[in-house]
């Protein structure tokens, strides 16, 4: 037994062009940040003020920080599988071989939804949250932070899996008896249950952290049907978090168990019962597209009443509408298997469920369409994001409950038409609906505007560039054509393989666009900063702090006495209030606790997917220390002096009232 | 510095005690979470405990005798953490130390006599490899297991902490954690008696 388990240097696929290319870029970006945080002497700052921090609004742009990157390398396999479709027609093998190609989908699909959108999510939720019920953080500063933490150890591992060893070659749902060691003897599959399971571990945190920081952290005076509609859309999604992840856990663990000690849970052999594992991944991968759904929807909610300077219309109904989706979501989940063959009533009940759905989300649809109706619509970015969305995730519901229908699931079932169908929904709902809220709540994260110019250039290439590259897709499926094929021999299907190509390129260029309006408005931030901490004449407590917030949120907890608590204050004029005596803030300490036992579990995650037993023990030994020797630290916690919150006060309402006459 | 601590240390009464009572609401929300996972391999252990692959059944295998012990050991342990955190909240120091190791003696008893069943059965040519049905026993019990060795690790720091630092605000608040995570295994172990061993035999 070597010291290093199975790692040697064959791991290393220095063979491959594309990979070794990929690396070299990714080392030379490495490089050039190391250089410019030596040269600006960022290090110390780095660790101090973010790395470290406690703080819900800086761990919500480092989630958001890692979404971006994980975006470009989600994207980078999507448009490296559209060019290989568009390449290899006509029996043509294409550039990327069938082993290559199959580590790029199954990493592409785990990236997008566990890398990207769920710490953008999380990172949204995370800046946004506290804020709007008037928390000074989280209940839990530390956790929070070990959260963000896990979540990157993940991502680091899965991104490792790049340049050492592979990736699953299985699709991102890794399948048994597929992914057993019998079949998936590499490390591939390793690598994707130890990077989901240390982020799940993550999210898993963040549901529980959230749902007390909103039962018990909000200001005394907000009744529950006081929250704010993105808040209750998040505890909601938080409620189906801590009721789903579990399942994950557990079917991972036990897959785990079948590939590390030869157990038969999921096997050919032994009686094992491959289907065992669908149902259990679906029962969580089910509700995880909810998870993902139903913050995007209470984006919408806020951006829609914003911008219509309205109040929403039927927040009670779309609170409801929410749970109904919550609850649905969990008596569903056989629909993404209807051919396991389960019987005609089994089939039925699932399929109606499954259309049930389309019944609180048509709800919203109206709520939203209601809000708008005769109020004064200001066409900006986050509306024209929500426009776009409800258009796009109306064909995208449709089509879900086309595929409801257990006859036509049987056609279409791992068709194109399905591929389409979820990137309908997904993109269309819940990516557009992020985006909309980047550009919305940017000012208040970072004290500047964005450039409004390149996020309109952004928002038509995404939505162009989704039509063109999806709706191909739906026809492909009705002529045929399956999911995760590497090459293609029928004439009838190249016309459209090579428009959705171009598909992903005119979503490259919504996506180059998104980032030359960072560095544009970066740039210029000096003559686009927001000096009011209330850019949109907004509702709702966030934006009664400054931008970005104080770090304590708020001097004085807020008073509320509405839904709209801040623009009931606005109307009241009792916002931006100075006061004569402030009380000191009791305020979390940062720590270096989070990213210690991120670390040592991202060596354990790694050393356990090439065998290294001993270094495996030892990174779970030392993330165990680490964890007690926080849990017994008493010093976790210091006030701010009066004195301190009085400047920061004075500044905030000075500029803000300047601004205002 | 003095003064600071000061500060913190007058403030610590009324803070605390909401933060004490979010942590515990927090833990308990986290077992609901564990909770789950236990009930997604009781559902794996369900559908699987009949694909014997031609070995033994639990019939063959279970002795309802020695897991009795085993049973009753965990049950009583929980009763003992009941008059640990009675004395704790009454401060007494020595007393909460000695229910507590009188709990951890009986949790160890009880992993003891776990793994001597484990090895016997491993020994026997009946470990986990040989049927789905077995995996799913060892995977079921020996997450349980594994929970209460976790508990007892939990446990030794927390006598530590008790007799270096007393019982105050904060010890309390996570000896509350601990009591409901170590009630909660006693609950999760009577529906493995009941699904596992009882209908096991039948």
């Amino acid at each position: 037994m070597s010291l290093l388990g199975k790692l040697s240097i064959d791991a290393v696929p220095y063979h491959e062009p594309i990979v070794m290319g990929t690396l070299a870029g990714v080392g030379i970006i490495g490089l050039l940040l190391v250089v410019l945080l030596t040269k600006f002497k960022l290090w110390v700052p780095l660790w101090r003020d973010w790395i470290t921090s406690v703080d819900h609004k800086r761990l919500g742009i480092m989630y958001i920080v890692l979404a971006l990157v994980m975006l470009i390398r989600g994207f980078a396999d999507a448009i490296m599988m559209r060019t290989q479709l568009a390449l290899a027609t006509n029996g043509n093998a294409g550039y990327l071989p069938p082993e290559h190609y199959d580590q790029i989908f199954s990493a592409h699909g785990v990236i997008m939804i566990i890398f990207m959108a769920m710490p953008f999510m999380v990172g949204l939720m995370n800046i946004v949250v506290p804020l709007q019920i008037g928390a000074r953080d989280v209940a839990f500063p530390f956790l929070n932070n070990l959260s963000f933490w896990l979540t990157t150890a993940g991502a680091i591992l899965i991104n490792i899996s790049l340049g050492v060893g592979e990736f699953a070659k299985t699709g991102w749902v890794a399948y048994p008896p597929l992914s057993e060691l019998t079949f998936s003897p590499g490390v591939g599959v390793d690598y994707y249950i130890w990077a989901l399971q240390l982020s799940g571990l993550g999210t898993l945190l963040t549901g529980v952290n959230f749902l007390v920081t909103v039962f018990k952290c909000r200001t005394p005076s907000m009744k529950l049907m006081q929250i704010p509609v993105f808040t209750w859309a998040c505890t909601w999604a938080n409620i189906l978090i801590v009721a789903s992840f579990p399942i994950l856990t557990a079917a991972l663990g036990l897959l785990t168990l079948d590939r590390y000690l030869d157990f038969h849970f999921f096997t050919n052999e032994g009686g094992g019962n491959a289907m065992m594992y669908i149902n259990l991944f679906w029962a969580w991968g089910h509700p995880e597209v909810y998870i993902l759904i139903l913050p995007a929807f209470g984006i919408f909610s806020e951006i829609v009443a914003t911008f219509s300077s309205k109040r929403l219309f039927g927040y009670t109904s779309m609170i409801v509408a929410n749970g109904a989706i919550s609850v649905l979501g969990f008596i569903v989940w056989l629909h993404h298997f209807f051919t396991m063959g389960s019987g005609a009533n089994v089939n039925a009940f699932f399929g109606v469920m499954t259309m049930i759905i389309a019944v609180p989300t048509g709800v919203k649809l109206f709520n939203w369409l209601f809000t708008m109706y005769r109020g004064r619509v200001r066409i900006t970015v986050p509306i024209m994001w929500t426009l776009g969305f409800m258009t796009t995730f109306t064909i995208g519901g449709m089509t879900g409950v086309l595929l409801a229908v257990p006859g036509a699931d049987f056609v279409l079932h791992n068709s194109l038409f399905l591929i389409a169908h979820f990137h309908n929904t997904i993109i269309g709902g819940a990516v557009f609906g992020y985006l909309a809220g980047f550009a919305y709540w940017f000012p208040k994260a970072m004290g500047f505007h964005l450039n409004e110019k390149l996020g309109k250039s952004a928002f038509w290439c995404w939505l162009v560039g989704f039509y063109v590259a999806f709706m191909p897709l739906y026809v492909l499926g009705f002529m045929g054509m399956t999911r995760r094929l590497n090459h293609t021999d029928n004439p009838a299907w190249n016309i459209w393989l090579y428009i959705a190509c171009v598909g992903a390129f005119i979503i490259l260029a919504g996506i180059v666009s998104q980032l030359l309006q960072l560095f544009v408005s970066f740039r210029d931030r000096k003559q686009n900063l927001d000096t009011t901490g209330d850019p949109w004449n907004a509702r709702t407590l966030e934006w009664q702090t400054s931008s970005p917030p104080q770090f304590y949120n708020f001097a004085k907890l807020p008073e509320v006495h509405d839904i709209d608590a801040f623009m009931d204050a606005k109307e009241k004029g009792t916002a931006y209030q100075k006061l004569d005596k402030y009380e000191p803030i009791h305020m979390p300490k940062n720590t270096a606790a989070g990213v210690v036992i991120g670390g040592a579990l991202a060596v354990m995650g790694f050393a356990l997917i090439w065998h290294i037993w001993w270094l495996a023990a030892v990174s779970l030994v030392a993330s165990i220390v680490a964890f007690i020797v926080r849990a017994y630290d008493n010093d976790v916690d210091y006030y701010v002096q009066p004195d301190e919150i009085e400047k920061i006060e004075d500044a905030f309402v000075k500029g803000a009232s300047e601004v205002k006459a | 510095m003095s003064s600071v601590s000061q500060a913190i240390d007058a403030h610590e009464h009324h803070e605390h005690h909401d933060t004490g009572k979010n942590t515990l609401f927090g833990f308990w929300l986290y077992l609901m979470t564990d909770c789950l996972l236990f009930a997604s391999v009781f559902a794996t252990y369900a559908v699987l405990y009949m694909n014997t692959a031609g070995g033994v059944s639990g019939h063959d295998i279970f002795e309802l005798d020695y897991v009795a012990v085993e049973t009753a050991a965990l049950l009583l342990s929980s009763i003992t953490y009941g008059f640990a955190m009675i004395a704790a909240h009454k401060q007494n120091r020595s007393a909460t130390l000695g229910w507590l190791s009188i709990t951890f003696v009986l949790g160890a008893i009880f992993i003891g006599m776990e793994v001597n069943e484990f090895h016997h059965l491993i020994a026997n040519g009946n470990g986990p490899s040989r049927s789905a049905f077995l995996s799913s026993f060892f995977a079921l019990v020996g997450m349980h297991g594994l929970h209460v060795t976790a508990g007892l690790i939990w446990m030794a720091v927390m006598m530590v902490e008790v007799a270096k630092r007393g019982l105050g605000n904060r010890t309390i608040t996570r000896l509350g954690c601990l009591s409901m995570f170590w009630h909660f295994l006693d609950v999760i172990w009577i529906c493995v008696f009941t699904v596992v061993y009882l209908l096991g035999v039948v």
